[in-house]
């Protein structure tokens, strides 16, 4: 199962430990996570469910492509990672 | 020219340039310019005594003005601008298929050449730009070499929306000898004027990114770098994550305990002494406030082994300055040292940070201060 970890900064807001979580793709497995977390959801995702564009999401080491519809694929021992961008500020 | 004692220096803020000189034993405002429009950086040209103003009018983009000596008017001259994308490229994306714009953002950095290059400046843009002039910033031209290099690319923004070149240091003695400071895109060096690129932050640590990337160069988030005049092979760098000197050139960095914290955005180092820095040290990342509201300087001579924390002189209660990565600058006499918040306070020291003047509390906020005079009293 991928494995979703999220950045430091957010514990601060909502708690995120990590979880190992079903999904094929970045959506299928945040959706997973968010399930069970919902508050989350708002912080990493705008209310259409494109990534907040001062977030970054990384699989296996490299930033996803995607970043609206979240299509890019995760394979079952892969790495997700939920970051905040230093962009913005 | 200015004397060989710091005796006036320009604030670039959110609202206009304000020069400040002592003037009858006072530190004060002595003029203001351009007021109300947005100054993110400012610049001493010491080889003819010019001096330059970055504008960001916002709506109607970024532009450059020059004033010369004397005090004469300002004129608007030449701004850096992109060239067209390649033949049969659509657009430019980033690693993350992020748009990256062909056009100038920001102009954020402004340094003067050698004597032995007049005319010459450097320009760091957003996004991600190298820009080099040769007629006193008539002309531009954009360094082709860092530009094209592809682990630009790998580069993200730092506080804006695009990667950004914030620090330039040009070797005392080889104008073609430059170190430059990308957030976020590491620290990169050139050893022929342009034409060529190597990235040196080994050993630079990025907690922003997954553990696995953390160590790479290419994405670290050095917020401001300084070389030392009298020893240009030695190096300080506040970092993102950490404070972390250079003593080989930049081939290898260590990170430095910082006192009180590690997080901060300027850096000054000694003209002289490469072992003697000044930070102005905050709470880390997303804060960004001094620790316990108390306004403070820190300062080690021992290359980073120990800290005194400086506050003789400025706020110590109910301070929530931030102290951004242009706005504090170190005279060449190597005495002589000030800056600004984001609060509007400026404040200069004349002992190396032993005691503060406050010189405004009510100025717009700090992006950027600038002595004038030579970056070495020698």
């Amino acid at each position: 199962m991928p494995r979703v970890a999220f950045t430091p900064n957010l514990q601060r807001h909502v708690a995120c430990p990590p979880r190992d979580v079903e999904g094929a793709t970045v959506r299928e497995a945040l959706d997973a996570v968010f399930a069970g977390n919902p508050k989350a959801r708002g912080y990493v995702l705008e209310d259409d469910g494109a990534l907040r564009k001062h977030m970054n999401v990384f699989v296996d080491g490299r930033p996803v492509r995607d970043r609206v519809t979240l299509g890019d694929a995760v394979s079952p021992g892969g790495e997700i990672y939920v970051m905040q961008a230093l962009s913005g500020g | 020219m200015s004397g060989t004692r710091g005796e006036r220096f320009h604030v670039g803020t959110r609202k206009g340039i304000f020069t400040v000189a002592k003037v009858g034993g006072a530190w004060q405002v002595v003029e203001a310019g351009h007021v109300g429009d947005n100054v993110p950086i400012v610049m001493h040209d010491p080889r003819d005594d010019t001096l330059y103003a970055a504008l960001d009018h916002g709506h109607f983009g970024g532009k450059l003005h020059r004033r010369p000596a004397g005090g004469g008017d300002w004129e608007e001259i030449g701004v850096p601008t992109y060239p067209d994308l390649p033949e049969g490229v659509e657009e430019d994306t980033d690693a993350s298929g992020r748009v990256i714009p062909w056009t100038l953002k920001l102009v954020w950095s402004l340094v003067p050449g050698l004597d032995d290059q007049p005319g010459r400046l450097w320009c760091g843009t957003l996004p991600g730009g190298l820009f080099r002039s040769d007629d006193r910033g008539d002309t531009w031209e954009l360094v082709r070499g860092l530009w094209d290099h592809p682990d630009r690319k790998e580069w993200m923004g730092g506080g804006a929306d695009w990667p950004g070149v914030h620090s330039i240091a040009v070797h005392p003695t080889d104008g073609d000898r430059l170190t430059v400071g990308v957030s976020c895109g590491g620290i990169w060096v050139t050893e022929d004027g342009g034409a060529s690129w190597a990235c040196r932050a080994d050993g630079m640590r990025a907690e922003f990114m997954p553990p696995d990337r953390a160590g790479d160069p290419r994405i670290q988030d050095p917020h401001c770098l300084v070389q030392c005049v009298g020893a240009p092979d030695r190096f300080w760098v506040q970092h993102h994550n950490a404070i972390y000197r250079s003593v080989d050139d930049c081939a290898s960095w260590q990170e430095v305990e910082g006192e009180p914290t590690h997080f901060g955005f300027a850096v000054s180092v000694h003209p002289e002494d490469p072992e003697t820095a000044w930070f102005v040290p905050a709470i880390k990342d997303e804060h960004r406030v001094p620790q316990d509201a108390h306004l403070v300087v820190s300062r080690t001579r021992d290359g980073g082994e120990t800290f005194d924390v400086l506050r003789n002189g400025l706020p110590q209660e109910h301070a929530y300055d931030l102290v951004l990565r242009h706005a504090m600058d170190l005279h060449g006499d190597g005495r002589c040292l000030a800056f600004g918040s984001t609060t509007g306070n400026v404040f200069v020291s004349e002992d190396q940070g032993d005691s503060w003047t406050c010189v405004s509390t009510h100025l717009p906020p700090v992006y950027c201060v600038r002595w004038e005079g030579r970056a070495s009293a020698g």
